[in-house]
């Protein structure tokens, strides 16, 4: 685990995010698992992570609470048709900078040419697509900024079908309040329908023009102009739509499920 | 003021630092231990400057998830607090008697005075001419953190305003200015109130008093005390 604490001799340019992610994750999935509480003493816990567990159990269940009421009102100041700000090509950075809870060298490609995309929950048609037959439907083109939430931004320039079409198309219910996405790296993300319905949510397949590659989520993935980086699913294998609210990969960690920006 | 108003009880009469000011005065103090230290915690996760990260103990919240919890925690205390501040100050004429006017001959003469270690803090119901500018200063950078704030929270929603300030990375930027500056005052602020320990004394107990409650702290004019009056 690479812990970050200030030093001299750390390096001028930010360590590799990736890693970061990764150790946040473990331990957090760990704690959550209760494996190491299980299996060590307090004491030995305390030493081992030098984490304070109180912020564990009920601090958190505070907070937590207090995020959820957050989430409501961040819901409640949502314009459904107001667009985010859009930018040139020239703006638009290549290639896109790689974000996810491990590291670039440990993404597992999707094969395309076997993969389809599936489908639960409040849908009529649940028929899987191709990758050949999403490569039909009309193509809408973002050039939107990317708000990591660590801090970070750029510009890219994705396309795809627009969400609300793909959806009215396979008959989803529109009144359902949240999408899934179940992603091939068991990495798991909802959104809720209003931002699903919002005019700048596609299913991104390219990026400045070109297939998106794999560290980026080829073949398919969510990219949406109203939440931040970490809500945009990669390699998406299904939809399900549905009125049940489940955690996510991130909310699960303690990250804000609505996240809109 | 007549003895019979000084001997009344503490109801009746208007002190410096009236109840709800000091109540508000220290949710402000927890609020912004909390949205510096979690928003610390944030920077940390990418940070501004390649030579400035902020040490594990100095941050709230292990993981940057929790500094977010907190800091969106802490915006509610903050932001509340702050806006019934602001009600308050104009509503009750506390700043319009305290922090004006400010004349460039009184700042200049203030801090000629300070140089010369010639400052008076007997009275302690008369701001001068720094205090009234660094206190009205360091309002001005509260509602700015909290509009750069709200940028930075919402920058698609509220694109119209974030426009205004420039990228993301120029508004986060100000944020973090506007926290310095915020730091820097908490830093003189402390320390001053330390050297003048009756002033930190005040703002626990009320302070000198400073006329009738009925007839409203804003008509009156600030009565300096005679020092064993002052002193609770």
């Amino acid at each position: 685990m690479r812990a970050r604490t200030p030093s001299i001799f750390r390096p001028q340019k930010p360590i590799d995010r990736g890693a970061i992610r990764e150790s946040r994750a473990l331990v957090n999935e760990f704690n959550r698992r209760k494996l190491l509480r299980g299996a060590l003493t307090l004491g030995a816990l305390t030493l081992l992570t030098g984490c304070d567990v109180s912020e564990e159990n009920s601090v958190q269940k505070a907070l937590r609470a207090v995020s959820s009421w957050n989430d409501a009102v961040q819901a409640a100041i949502f314009r459904s048709d107001h667009l985010a700000p859009t930018f040139s090509p020239s703006q638009v950075v290549k290639p896109p900078r790689f974000n996810a809870y491990y590291d670039i060298d440990d993404v597992k490609p999707v094969d395309g040419a076997t993969w389809k995309l599936e489908f639960a929950g409040l849908i009529k048609d649940k028929r899987p697509w191709t990758a050949q037959q999403i490569y039909q439907l009309p193509e809408q083109e973002l050039i939107i900024r990317h708000i990591c939430v660590e801090g970070w931004d750029y510009i890219g320039q994705w396309s795809g079908p627009n969400l609300r079409a793909f959806l009215t198309r396979i008959g989803a219910d529109l009144t359902a309040k949240y999408v899934y996405f179940i992603c091939n790296d068991d990495f798991t993300e909802s959104i809720d329908m209003a931002s699903a319905l919002h005019p700048q949510t596609i299913l991104a397949t390219k990026y400045a023009g070109q297939f998106i590659t794999d560290p980026f989520g080829y073949p398919l993935r969510l990219r949406t102009a109203v939440k931040l980086g970490y809500k945009n699913a990669k390699w998406i294998k299904a939809i399900e739509v549905t009125n049940t609210f489940r955690p996510t990969f991130w909310s699960k960690q303690g990250e804000d499920w609505y996240a809109g920006i | 003021m007549s003895p019979a108003a000084v001997k009344s009880t503490s109801r009746n009469v208007a002190r410096l630092h009236p109840l709800p000011l000091r109540v508000m005065h220290w949710m402000n103090t927890a609020a912004i231990f909390i949205m510096i230290g979690s928003g610390w915690r944030i920077y940390n996760d990418d940070v501004i400057f390649g030579w400035l990260y902020f040490p594990d103990f100095l941050v709230i919240g292990k993981w940057a998830q929790y500094g977010l919890q907190w800091h969106f925690f802490g915006m509610w205390i903050f932001v509340l607090n702050g806006l019934a501040y602001l009600t308050y100050g104009i509503v009750t004429g506390r700043f319009q008697q305290k922090l004006f006017p400010i004349s460039l001959r009184e700042i200049l003469a203030t801090v000629g005075d300070a140089l010369h270690f010639r400052l008076s803090h007997e009275d302690l119901t008369v701001y001068n001419a720094v205090q009234k500018i660094l206190y009205l200063g360091v309002i001005l950078v509260g509602i700015l953190i909290v509009i750069t704030g709200l940028c930075l929270w919402k920058p698609v929603q509220f694109s119209e305003l974030s426009g205004l300030f420039g990228n993301f990375q120029t508004i986060r930027l100000i944020h973090f200015l506007c926290m310095s500056a915020i730091a820097a005052f908490v830093l003189v602020h402390v320390t001053l109130a330390m050297l003048v320990p009756q002033s930190l004394l005040a703002m626990l107990t009320g302070g000198p008093i400073v006329g009738d409650a009925l007839a409203g702290e804003a008509r009156e004019p600030p009565v300096a005390e005679p020092a064993a009056e002052t002193t609770p």
